[in-house]
């Protein structure tokens, strides 16, 4: 503690490191219990999930008649669970709706960052009448939840739209083809707008405008600064927000009900199916689950940072 | 566009995703070219603007398809494109400048209109037409969802009896735990545990406490009955027993919440000054002291974020009923019951509407309250 003497920042702040320390030892003295208690909730949290992990590498016939704490006393563990599950075909295969899930997922997190990014980037640095006003409204749109524009969009894209008994919008056409991704890439891209706006728009806002202003001296437009400028400068709260989207359109279940139901399904929508007609078929539910659950986990894991921060700003989306 | 969606649907799915962002790409880059090159000076420049003012709304209502019939829309557009044209010559920035902002605004803004706003406000409509859309009928449909026995009344209590237990239970456990693990050793190891449900669908949670709670005759496979047997319990179909299995099924949504709630209000204790925390050590404050007096006090403004949250979430809960119990058994609520009634046939989209739009009543306070107390927060 001798550094103490000296006023700079720098020694304030090991002062209160040192502080940290001494208060740490203190209360970890006095609270092995709430780190008891936090080891017991941790291990309740987990025993459920476990118990399907476990059963996933089961062999059929066991799950079904002895209980999965059982499997360690008589170990008999297999992967063609997973095999099976893979090629299991109810409507679509289990695989062929992994897929649909990527097929879905990828451009409907391109897509709403790439025109948030647009929007965001003129209500930050483009002067207009009724700015305020304007985004208030887009941001105001994220009370509406998604249920209240479910069924009429999905009647716009089947049956178009008609105005003063004129078909202005024939729809999309899409009834009879069960294998397009259009309606639910446009949904997805739609839903996640206000709240994509919202969040770019406080990150894009906060670049200097000193930075901005120089870009303008040197003659470059607002195509080229959004491009070369806005775009880099963005990129963490970009990739947060993307993280979220992914993993929000990956595990969602209500679009993709009403937007994909047919050969298009993810495989949220698929395991819902199954969980309904195969209840008591663990040895799919199970592993059918976990490669549901692995494409999460691995962003997760990977990308546990940024994971938290777009979980953060994201958390009232829906 | 439907004809190239409906060629686009004849890819495998996964050859589609490269075809589509290209062509989404090539839009927004020419987008994006014109914004650069909208303000410049010259008669080419001048020509080129108005032709994309033009042009632009006539290709796009072109693109979305229109019938001989409304050729008006199309001349309708190209009007709006001149007009347009016109207020940008006499733009105060200079030529150029407003398309640049309609550049940028319009495809968010236009998406926002017809997919957002349109459909929300035809739901509110709806919900006073009669189940086909054909005729209005008043509070009929609210009527039905008020009235003893409906689908929509169980739907209706059972969605409040979520909202009351999920956040008070989550926002508990999740601080309780946060508070735990406080500067214990093992902190980061130990919130993972409780973190990991966050990033799983709600249609995997379900399915894991399916499994958790399963019953079936002779012996058992669901550890919950498992348990119950060692302590010399009978075996219990939980799902199919009301409240209990409604109860069971919002344990569903504490486990996956618990960790979001566990993780913002850890951040917010750490935020607490230091030396509000030595003054209660030296005043000799007990742990339960020191929590009720400094920590709850201190990261107030969170507890009331997380419990919002949650308690929105909770208001709009569909995939955990869809994937266990399909609203059997008297667990219906507002956000399943609201699909379920279109897909039955035939569809009961005035009963649907008038569900979704209790939704929204619902939320709404939730969202204002959070809106001032994010403000308040801000001043502060």
């Amino acid at each position: 503690m001798a550094t103490i003497a000296s006023p700079s920042a720098t020694t304030a702040r090991r002062h209160r490191s040192e502080g940290g320390t001494l208060r740490r030892t203190r209360i970890r003295l006095s609270s092995p219990w709430a780190t008891l208690a936090a080891i017991v909730l941790a291990v309740l949290w987990t025993i459920p999930s476990f118990g399907l992990l476990v059963s996933s590498f089961r062999p059929p016939d066991a799950i079904t008649t002895s209980g999965w704490w059982t499997a360690f006393a008589n170990p008999q563990f297999t992967l063609a669970n997973y095999v099976n599950t893979l090629k299991f075909t109810d409507t679509l295969t289990v695989w062929q709706s992994f897929v649909n899930s990527l097929t879905i997922t990828i451009p409907a997190t391109l897509f709403p960052i790439t025109l948030a990014l647009m929007a965001a980037y003129a209500f930050a640095w483009i002067d207009f009448r009724g700015k305020d006003l304007l985004f208030i409204c887009v941001f105001a749109m994220q009370v509406v939840p998604l249920q209240m524009a479910l069924v009429p969009l999905l009647r716009l894209y089947s049956n178009g739209l008609n105005l003063f008994g004129v078909q202005v919008f024939p729809g999309l056409n899409l009834n009879s083809l069960s294998s397009s991704f259009a309606e639910v890439w446009i949904s997805h891209t739609i839903f996640a707008l206000p709240l994509a706006v919202f969040i770019l728009h406080n990150s894009v806002s906060a670049i200097p405008r000193d930075v901005i202003e120089a870009a303008k001296v040197d003659g470059a437009g607002h195509g080229h600064t959004f491009l070369r400028l806005v775009l880099p400068l963005a990129m963490p709260a970009i990739a947060s927000f993307a993280i979220f989207q992914f993993l929000w359109v990956w595990n969602d279940l209500l679009v993709a009900t009403i937007f994909a139901p047919g050969s298009n399904a993810p495989i949220t929508k698929l395991l819902t199916d199954l969980s309904g007609t195969y209840g008591q078929q663990w040895y799919l539910l199970s592993a059918g689950t976990f490669l549901a659950i692995i494409v999460p986990l691995v962003v997760f894991f990977a990308l546990q940072r940024f994971f938290v921060r777009g979980l953060l700003a994201g958390a009232t989306k829906g | 566009m439907s004809g190239f969606f409906v060629w686009l649907a004849g890819l495998p799915p996964l050859a589609q995703v490269p075809v589509v962002i290209a062509v989404f790409g090539v839009v927004v880059g020419l987008i994006v070219f014109f914004i650069e090159v909208a303000p410049r000076a010259g008669r080419g420049y001048s020509i080129m603007r108005l032709a994309v003012a033009v042009l632009v709304p006539v290709a796009v209502i072109g693109v979305l398809g229109v019938q001989a019939a409304a050729a008006w829309v199309l001349i309708l557009g190209a009007v709006l494109g001149g007009g347009m044209f016109l207020l940008d010559l006499r733009a105060r920035k200079g030529n150029g400048s407003l398309l640049q902002l309609a550049a940028f605004l319009s495809p968010a803004l236009l998406l926002l209109v017809i997919g957002l706003v349109y459909p929300a406000l035809r739901t509110i409509v709806n919900a006073f037409l009669s189940n086909d859309g054909t005729q209005f009928v008043g509070l009929q449909n609210f009527a039905w969802v008020f009235s003893g026995g409906s689908t929509g009344f169980i739907a209706f209590v059972n969605t409040i009896v979520w909202v009351v237990i999920a956040p008070v239970v989550t926002t508990v456990l999740g601080l309780a735990y946060a508070v735990f693990v406080d500067r214990s050793r093992a902190e980061k190891v130990l919130k993972v545990f409780i973190f990991m449900p966050v990033a799983i669908s709600l249609v995997g949670a379900s399915i894991i406490f399916k499994f958790f709670f399963a019953y079936q005759q002779g012996k058992q496979i669901g550890l919950l009955n498992q348990i119950v047997e060692w302590f010399g319990g009978q075996p219990v179909s939980f799902l199919q027993h009301y409240p209990l299995n409604m109860l069971l099924l919002i344990v569903v949504l504490i486990w996956t919440q618990t960790g979001f709630a566990m993780v913002l209000l850890s951040a917010a204790i750490k935020g607490i000054p230091v030396d509000q925390v030595e003054a209660a050590q030296l005043d000799g404050a007990n742990a339960w002291q020191q929590f009720r007096n400094v920590t709850v006090p201190g990261i107030r403004p969170t507890i009331i974020v997380v419990w919002i949250t949650i308690s929105i979430t909770s208001l709009k809960v569909y995939d955990i009923i869809a994937t266990t119990t399909a609203g059997q058994n008297h667990t219906t609520v507002l956000g399943y019951e609201m699909v379920k009634q279109i897909e039955i046939l035939p569809p009961q989209s005035g009963h649907s509407a008038a569900l979704a739009l209790l939704i929204f009543v619902l939320v709404t306070p939730f969202i204002i309250y959070n809106a001032r107390n994010l403000r308040k927060q801000r001043e502060q």
